[in-house]
């Protein structure tokens, strides 16, 4: 029974989710026709990238506060490039953009791994760092939509079978995810990592090795975004993502990722994403003014972690024969 | 039973020339502790070797140096005649090194068949998971070992004796040519118990290299072709089993003939003073109804996961009965937390002392006097001169041995450190005082001062709980012995007429009509 | 068996003597020396550093800040974190300035800020305590919640017109270039340092921080140290809300924006674990000195703020990375 209720912890969410489209559409037609969803989505993309980066790093309980910046810096160094030298093809700069953010989730994970720091200091202080990067390199001005190459602000909007490639980059990592975690080596490390590392070890896993890859990976997809954003936007400035971090750790936790390590699921890191993503888009719609969203995503988490938290509560030890489970 | 061909390949073993596996010269230190010193061992094909030693005497030391998991300090590893290094848990199991460990080294989040195949899951196409086979493999190695389980259940949902099971599958589903099997009798039922041996002696016709190691002799000798005996992180003998006695073994293994062990005593029982009836719990146990005098010593006896710590723990007031009362001097007492039970009298030492019992990273004086602020603080502001008195006042009747009392409890020793924990109690001035596998992990002298003490303070009207899963502790120490099975109690024993034999019954749950 | 055991010893001493040894190798020593070089390569930067009234409009850079770590350091030290601090001083400010519409007084004013404070931190605890949450989600949680109704409350307006005694508390002297936020700062360290370091109540956070467990099981009641960390942090928010919001004279939803991260980075840098169970108010002072002459130091040299944070930033890494650095390096483990 609790099994079954466990199970169905992203079927909670998705039916959380859609009442809440329900709700919207049912007082504002329009917001849940096709093309309005596709366009919530794609709204979405990024927030679901980044947390399935997250995800990774999150179950093998460790935390990355500085994707927001890694985007900030990597999306500004592509920009300025772009705006210096318009004739690198727009592929060079995300391969560019990728490489860069992958180094810096690396030195994250590197600081984690050989230095033993924990994982929450070693962000905090990259957050800084690679924010303030952004400063120093673009001296506090901004790139501006003029500057950029038509080529290098029309890539994540190109529509491809009617949908822009932005979703179609968020929808491939996410079928990406969906498979490397549960089915490769690698993907199930995670998982022992976070669920029990003393273990792990017994198993012959690395448990620093591990989340050093789960960094590397997060910044990654970090650098990916930076690209993503600043030509989606058309903008760079020092302030990019400001924060979003938070949203990012919101995603995951109201999907259902526990902050314990060792437990989640890539559905649950989307849905949770979504959700918040429904929601930033919902308001305007319903007439609501936007501050009310961070107070909305703040209740969100709340909620969230305390319902997860009492779904997986354990009774304590299992030695009544009566109580336990077996086939 | 069905017979898997991907891990069996019976093989005819004539007289064993020569070692599979041999260690010689191996030392491992510690910060503060030589935890092995020069130790040899050799494993041979078809053969099954028990290692026995006392708790503490580097049995599972050599285990994590066979497995990977630690690096000797000094010494070498040879695999069939050629030296070699298992630098990782990868490496041992690669050379067909195949570990039972406890089963607190598998995972919870993830369901039995993972737990099986972490690490080497069957593959299908592209390199991915194959998670239909890993199913159909899980299945059939449970089914082989006689296990009930549905591989996809998630290991949070057994109890103890199952997960031991799933510890064993994992073990055999490495094409292994040696077998560590550290305790694996230790929580399992007799029906299991006997299910294993005959795992044992299939792995034996199999021509697998099986070490062995167990506390109980009965077992050792049912099973064994070979012994090596440990104490004190050094190899005391090795030979064939069916060169020596029962006797002879515990004391190679002692270093002293057992009787000496433990102190006389004269038992001098009093009024009762503590009455638990009707306690129970939704998972942990049920039933548990019995008395204590005071001045008495009562033995919880039990194989590990029969709920004992579990039931010590809701008394002491860590969890919650579900029903049950208590009473103390004959007053009903309401025990909602251990602050609560302290203040009525109760403490008590834990098994797990690193984790429950001594605050490592703090100094020894603050160790003890941690529940005693209140007596020696003034209006909540320290005092430390209060504080290394009251110490000092405790420590030393335990004839405590450190450097200094602002140490750090890390640093000592692990009989050192028990001693520390159990000084915090008596400075309580408790009423009852219940011990959890007191002297277990502490070396052989610490042991005997344990329960000098022990005796010392039931003369005094002090009256003892004592968890064991040791039988001559029990037998030693107990004035009163209640065994526990599944959580419930199975028997009661007086100190007169008990013996190893009844024990062992009732705590495995054999009727006495079979014997 | 062990090397510490020496069997010939019936009496232990109390202590041994090397107390010296230890102070020289103590993380506030460290820090002092860092503090002092910063001081001298400020005094040689610029010529306005050494400037009295210079100096004290710079110790408004720290005070603030400060006076939440204090208890922030308490609450970290037993295992715990907070990162609504900003959230709640946001909705205190916001509260304050609601009151004023109504035309009440300074005392009333302090008295909202202080309670809403309290009351953040008891809605903090309570999740943590009660329900059992880890305290660094609930706190992402209620930090994006207090602010947020800071933001519906306010929008892009902003609460101005605060009254001139109210003003004093952020922007008054007591004598000379003493200003009243620095003898708060001074009063809160030495209360702080006290409760952490000289009671019974200190040494049972000090416990729970290095392992819950064994508190536990000692008979402390490990729920309640923690509700009552929770509420003194919320408290030192709603004073570090009233000092900020008098200062400033207005509040915007926007206020002490991002200071979560830097009272944690202060805490840290000052040399208190973030995994619990370690550290020192007179470590979290030194920091606050070293942190605010820091950003004095670069402003005067007209060094952008957020430069400043890079350098905050690799600080905390560095002075934790560099000693494990050394031990890594010395065991020959690359």
């Amino acid at each position: 029974m609790i099994l079954r209720f466990l199970k169905s912890r992203e079927a909670i969410l998705l039916g959380a989710v859609l009442a809440l489209l329900v709700i919207v559409e049912s007082r504002f037609s329009g917001f849940a026709a096709p093309g309005n969803l596709a366009a919530v989505f794609n709204d979405t993309s990024i927030l679901i990238i980044l947390a399935l980066g997250q995800t990774l790093v999150i179950l093998t309980r460790c935390i990355d506060l500085s994707v927001a910046s890694n985007l900030a810096l990597t999306g500004m160094v592509t920009a300025m490039l772009n705006a210096a030298f318009p004739g690198i093809p727009v592929v060079v700069l995300i391969a560019l953009a990728v490489g860069l953010g992958t180094l810096l989730g690396a030195f994250n994970g590197i600081l984690v791994w050989k230095l033993d720091i924990p994982p929450i200091v070693v962000t905090l202080g990259t957050l800084t760092i690679y924010r303030g990067t952004v400063f120093l390199l673009s001296d506090g001005s901004w790139v501006n939509s003029h500057e950029m190459s038509a080529a290098y602000k029309a890539f994540p909007r190109a529509v491809l079978f009617s949908l822009p490639v932005l979703s179609w980059i968020a929808l491939a990592v996410v079928a990406g995810f969906a498979v490397a975690v549960t089915r490769t080596p690698l993907g199930r490390a995670f998982y022992a990592v976070g669920g029990n590392p003393h273990a792990a070890v017994y198993t012959g896993i690395d448990v620093g090795r591990t989340r050093f890859a789960a960094f590397t990976i997060s910044g990654a997809l970090a650098g990916l975004c930076g690209y993503l954003w600043v030509s989606r936007y058309a903008v760079a400035y020092v302030d990019v993502a400001g924060g979003f971090e938070l949203d990012v750790v919101a995603a995951c936790v109201i999907g259902g990722i526990s902050i314990a390590g060792g437990m989640g699921t890539v559905g649950g890191a989307v849905l949770g994403a979504l959700f918040l993503g429904v929601i930033k888009n919902a308001l305007p719609v319903a007439g609501i003014s936007p501050f009310w969203q961070l107070a909305i995503s703040g209740a969100a988490i709340i909620i969230a972690v305390a319902f997860n938290a009492r779904s997986s509560r354990q009774p304590g030890h299992i030695i009544l024969k009566s109580a336990e489970r077996t086939a | 039973m069905t017979y898997s061909s991907e891990i069996a390949e019976p093989v005819t073993v004539a007289v064993p020339a020569r070692a599979v596996l041999r260690l010689s010269g191996i030392t491992k230190t510690f910060p503060g502790v030589r935890a092995l010193s020069g130790v040899e061992l050799a494993l041979y094909p078809g053969q099954v070797t028990a290692l026995v030693g006392e708790n503490g005497a580097g049995k599972s030391t050599l285990v994590k140096i066979l497995t990977g998991i630690y690096q000797p300090d000094e010494g070498r590893i040879e695999v069939d005649e050629s030296e070699t290094r298992f630098p990782t848990a990868t490496a041992a199991s690669d050379a067909g090194i195949t570990a039972i460990h406890q089963e607190t080294v598998l995972f919870d989040d993830l369901c039995v068949a993972e737990n099986i195949f972490l690490g080497h899951a069957p593959r299908g196409r592209f390199g991915l998971i194959d998670w239909t086979r890993m199913y159909g493999d899980a299945a059939e190695l449970l089914n082989r070992i006689g296990a009930r389980l549905d591989p996809r259940t998630p290991l949070r949902d057994l109890g103890i004796a199952s997960k031991h099971l799933v510890a064993i599958a994992r073990a055999l589903s490495i094409k292994a040519r040696v077998v560590v099997m550290d305790e694996p009798t230790a929580a399992l039922s007799q029906t299991e118990i006997e299910e294993l041996y005959e795992l044992v002696d299939r792995l034996k016709a199999e021509g697998k290299a099986i070490l062995f190691i167990s506390h109980k002799f009965d077992e050792i000798f049912r099973i064994a072709d070979r012994y090596t005996v440990f104490r004190d992180g050094e190899m005391v003998d090795a030979g064939m089993i069916a060169d020596v006695t029962e006797s002879q073994l515990v004391e190679k293994m002692v270093g002293r003939s057992v009787d000496t062990i433990f102190p006389e005593r004269v038992s001098c029982v009093g009024d009762e003073i503590l009455t638990v009836a009707g306690y129970a719990h939704p998972t942990e146990f049920a039933d548990i109804n019995f008395k204590l005098h005071r001045g008495e010593i009562l033995g919880f006896y039990g194989l590990i996961g029969a709920g004992r710590s579990e039931f010590m723990q809701a008394l002491f007031g860590v969890t919650r009965p579900s029903k049950g009362a208590v009473r103390i001097d004959g007053k009903i007492a309401v025990i909602r937390s251990p602050a609560e039970a302290v203040a009525k009298g109760i403490v008590y030492v834990p098994e797990d002392r690193g984790k429950q019992g001594a605050i490592t990273a703090m100094p020894i004086f603050q160790n003890v006097t941690l529940p005693s602020l209140p007596s020696t603080s003034k209006n909540g502001f320290l005092n430390l001169a209060e504080e290394f008195a009251l110490a000092r006042t405790y420590t030393e009747r335990l004839e405590l041995r450190a450097a200094a009392l602002d140490r750090n409890v890390g640093e000592l020793s692990g009989g050192n450190q028990q001693k520390v924990v159990i000084a915090k109690w008596l400075a309580t001035k408790p009423k009852v005082i219940i011990l959890d596998e007191p002297t277990k992990g502490i070396d052989v002298g610490s042991k005997a001062a344990v329960h000098a003490f022990m005796a010392e303070l039931a003369a005094e009207g002090l009256s003892v709980i004592m968890v064991s899963s040791e039988i001559p502790e029990i037998m030693g120490m107990s004035d009163r012995v209640i065994v526990m099975r599944e959580g419930r109690i199975a028997a009661e024993f007086d100190r007169e007429g008990l013996t190893p034999e009844k024990l062992v019954r009732a705590a495995a749950g054999y009727k006495e009509t079979a014997a | 068996m062990s090397l510490t055991d020496t069997p010939t010893a019936r009496r232990i001493p109390d202590r041994l003597s090397g107390q010296g040894a230890r102070i020289l190798r103590s993380w506030e020593l460290l820090l002092f020396i860092i503090a002092v070089l910063i001081f001298v390569g400020n005094t040689q930067a610029s010529p306005y550093f050494l400037d009295a009234w210079n100096l004290s409009d710079a110790t408004f850079n720290f005070t603030e800040k400060a006076m939440v770590a204090f208890a922030m350091a308490l609450l970290i030290i037993s295992g715990e974190i907070d990162l609504s601090v900003a959230g709640i001083i946001a909705l205190s400010s916001t509260a304050m300035g609601w009151a004023l519409q109504f035309g009440v007084g300074t005392p009333v004013l302090i008295t909202i800020g202080l309670s809403v404070g309290l009351l953040c931190g008891a809605f903090n605890g309570a999740l943590v305590t009660r329900l059992g949450l880890p305290s660094i989600v609930v706190t992402i949680g209620t930090m994006s919640l207090f602010r947020g109704i800071s933001y519906i409350v306010l929008g892009d307006q902003a609460f101005n017109g605060y009254p001139t005694d109210f003003a004093w508390l952020g922007r008054g002297y007591v004598f000379w270039v003493i200003s009243f936020e620095l003898v708060l700062f001074t009063v809160f360290a030495v209360i702080y340092g006290v409760i952490l370091h000289f009671t019974n109540f200190g040494r049972h956070i000090f416990v729970i921080g290095n392992n819950p467990t064994a508190a536990t099981f000692s008979g402390i009641r490990v729920d309640r140290v923690k509700m009552i960390l929770f509420l003194l942090t919320g408290l030192m928010s709603g004073v570090a809300a009233v000092c900020l919001t008098a200062r400033l004279g207005s509040t915007r939803p926007s206020i002490a924006s991002a200071w979560e991260l830097e009272i944690v980075t202060m805490v840290v840098l000052g040399g208190v674990s973030i995994l619990g169970g370690a550290g020192s108010i007179l470590g979290v002072v030194i920091a606050a000195l070293v942190m605010g002459m820091v950003t004095f130091g670069l402003g005067l040299l007209n060094v952008p703020g957020i430069v400043m944070s890079i350098f905050i930033g690799a600080l905390l890494i560095g002075v934790i990375a560099l000693p494990r650095l050394i031990r890594l390096v010395r065991t020959g483990k690359a």
